[in-house]
């Protein structure tokens, strides 16, 4: 009698975390649907390639997504290099128990943690003044030409943001190349350069990659690094110059959200724009689950 | 790491021909190249700190500075007009500016404090459904979905909070103010119930078979296995995963921005508009001048929040090691 009661209260209690599993996923639920309900009607292919028009009260969002994705672009270019290499050093090349490598990878952990406004801060105290100032000062402008913000300060701004997924998915990716492959192009007289770049680097490319799309769908979503880094309100033109500013998809949509003098007039607008930048986000987030599962039964198979 | 000991046995040749040499130079400059980039990651961490401290710096070196936004008067209760009682306010751009940080501090942790209220139990409870009760098939479809809700921009997530659920918590509990602390702190548990639950199942899961199975065969029932002795031995895990979680939620911009209301007021009630450190920095940095006092004090909130969530992820961090270690020894 006592054994059934335990087995009831337990069931009963194993449910109730299963309820809290199905909470987490209705949520994700409720938001797609309102998204997707609210903004799918407005997306035209006029939507997509029009500036905005009326004042931000219709047209079309082409500018906004044009610099998402220069701004990634860059953002990507300039922290793969910076990741890869790190990610390499420590799994590669940091002699064992090295102070070195534990302190890379306090640091990375740490990094992961900054705040994203904080980001934001960092780039306008260091990219812009800093880096930017002096850059002016030693060009000999009179006026703000780099000291100011700008493309190229706002995705250097999410390159540091990033730099923790791609140090730590490349890490992965480098984990999964098997040990052999290592030693056999070692053992054939191959220089340890040699067999990391013809060898290690291929075999965890598909890892790297992930690092990269996850990277790019981090850094697409995020607007508080690039709230005074370089993103603007509204511009008539797309950005030309590493230091012009630039619209943003994120931005746009929060822009809409709180500024709009009459919130429900934009309402579809606002609902296709987050739409937009969901569909993006998710849809670069599915890219690197798909290779991910692909390495992964590679993997298993060459075992 | 284990290349480098196949490497060293490479390179001690006792005679190189001159290609030879050429050739480990060439490696031993690869080598310090990649070496050299490691460093990018703790310089970065060190110039975020110096450079948003160095901007904050003005504060307590410039005199002006120091006259409008003291210590005393960031954290201590002010008189702002003569024959009212000493309050805390934040107003900076008053003609008298009034820079006190204890409303900001009292927003903050009221939508921190809801936010955890309610991401706590069901991250730490979906984890544990995922870790110990979810048939496979189930877990492998769980684990990616809640990895898609923590791949939603936050600025999706504070339009979701300001258009439809500050909504509904009006329509439904009628409050004086629409967009208040616990909207916004709802919104924030949906940026960090992905957070807690990744930490603890992945703390749930280091916990060895061994442990399950002997707590099943001395007849304990799956609750139980799960409750008394999965829990307890990853629980440092799980406080990690509860710290990052209150880390994240601290930290992040959008949501509260555009959930919360962004009156700096005093006061207890949950269903007041309230104003965050972070939410503070994002709507006020866009207008200041460059180097006024303002500007330094908005800085000084950043290295507030720096330090804040770089302590919180330290201790997280130690934590999370420890559960690893004590149970990877264990179960060797």
């Amino acid at each position: 009698m006592k054994h059934t009661w335990r087995r009831a209260v337990g069931g009963a209690l194993t449910s109730l975390t299963g309820l809290a599993a199905l909470l987490i996923v209705a949520l994700l639920a409720v938001i797609l649907l309102d998204v997707v309900r609210g903004g799918a009607g407005h997306i035209t292919w006029r939507f997509l390639s029009e500036p905005p028009s009326d004042g931000m009260m219709g047209g079309g969002i082409f500018p906004a997504l044009y610099g998402t994705a220069a701004l990634t672009l860059l953002m990507t270019l300039a922290v793969m290099p910076v990741g890869v290499l790190t990610a390499v050093y420590l799994h590669e090349y940091a002699p064992p128990g090295s102070l070195l490598a534990r302190a890379v990878r306090v640091a990375v952990v740490n990094l992961a943690g900054v705040p994203s406004i904080v980001f934001g801060l960092f780039g306008v105290g260091f990219f812009i003044h800093f880096v930017g100032g002096n850059l002016d000062r030693l060009l000999g402008y009179q006026e703000l030409h780099w000291g100011q913000p700008g493309i190229l300060w706002a995705s250097l701004t999410l390159a540091v943001l990033t730099l923790p997924v791609v140090i730590v998915s490349t890490e992965e990716a480098l984990k999964a190349v098997p040990m052999d492959h290592r030693t056999a192009s070692l053992a054939l007289g191959a220089t340890q350069s040699q067999t990391l770049v013809r060898v290690v680097l291929p075999g965890a490319l598909p890892g790297i990659l992930t690092g990269a799309v996850l990277a790019i769908s981090r850094g697409a979503g995020e607007v508080a690094p690039i709230l005074f880094t370089g993103a603007a309100y509204f511009l008539p033109d797309l950005p030309r110059a590493m230091n012009s500013q630039f619209m943003h998809l994120g931005y746009h949509s929060y822009v809409l959200a709180t500024q709009s003098p009459d919130v429900e007039a934009t309402r579809p607008l606002l609902y296709a724009t987050v739409l937009v930048l969901l569909a993006l986000t998710f849809a670069l987030n599915l890219v690197a689950v798909l290779i991910r599962a692909r390495t992964r039964r590679r993997a298993a198979a060459a075992h | 790491m284990q290349g480098q000991g196949l490497v060293g046995m490479v390179a001690v040749a006792p005679k190189l021909s001159s290609s030879a040499r050429r050739r480990q130079l060439r490696e031993k400059v690869i080598a310090g190249v990649i070496t050299a980039m490691a460093f990018t990651g703790i310089a970065a961490l060190v110039l975020i700190l110096v450079f948003v401290a160095k901007e904050a710096l003005a504060l307590f070196l410039d005199a002006e500075a120091r006259h409008e936004a003291s210590l005393s008067k960031m954290f201590l209760p002010q008189v702002t007009r003569a024959g009212r009682p000493a309050t805390f306010m934040w107003q900076p751009v008053s003609s008298v500016p009034k820079v006190s940080m204890i409303p900001l501090f009292i927003g903050t942790l009221k939508t921190t404090l809801v936010s955890m209220v309610v991401a706590v139990p069901v991250g730490v409870a979906g984890a544990l459904f995922a870790a110990e009760f979810a048939p496979r098939r189930l877990r492998e479809v769980l684990k990616p979905t809640i990895e898609l809700l923590a791949g939603i921009p936050s600025v999706v997530l504070g339009f979701f909070v300001l258009m439809v659920l500050a909504s509904f918590m009006q329509d439904t509990f009628h409050v004086s103010s629409r967009l208040n602390a616990l909207v916004a702190g709802l919104g924030l548990s949906l940026a960090i119930v992905p957070v807690i639950f990744t930490v603890t199942e992945d703390a749930l899961t280091a916990v060895p078979r061994s442990y399950r199975e002997a707590s099943l065969a001395l007849g304990a029932t799956p609750w139980e296995t799960a409750w008394k002795v999965v829990l307890p031995a990853a629980a440092p895990g799980i406080l990690a995963a509860c710290v990052l979680g209150f880390g994240r939620a601290i930290g992040e911009t959008m949501i509260v921005l555009m959930a919360s209301g962004n009156a700096a007021i005093v006061s207890a009630s949950l269903t007041d508009s309230a104003r965050t450190l972070s939410a503070t920095i994002a709507a006020e940095m866009g207008e200041v001048v460059v180097g006024s006092p303002h500007y330094s004090l908005l800085f000084f909130l950043g290295v507030e929040l720096f330090l804040f969530t770089f302590i919180l992820n330290m201790v997280a961090n130690t934590w999370t090691r420890r559960v690893l270690k004590r149970l990877s020894g264990a179960g060797a």
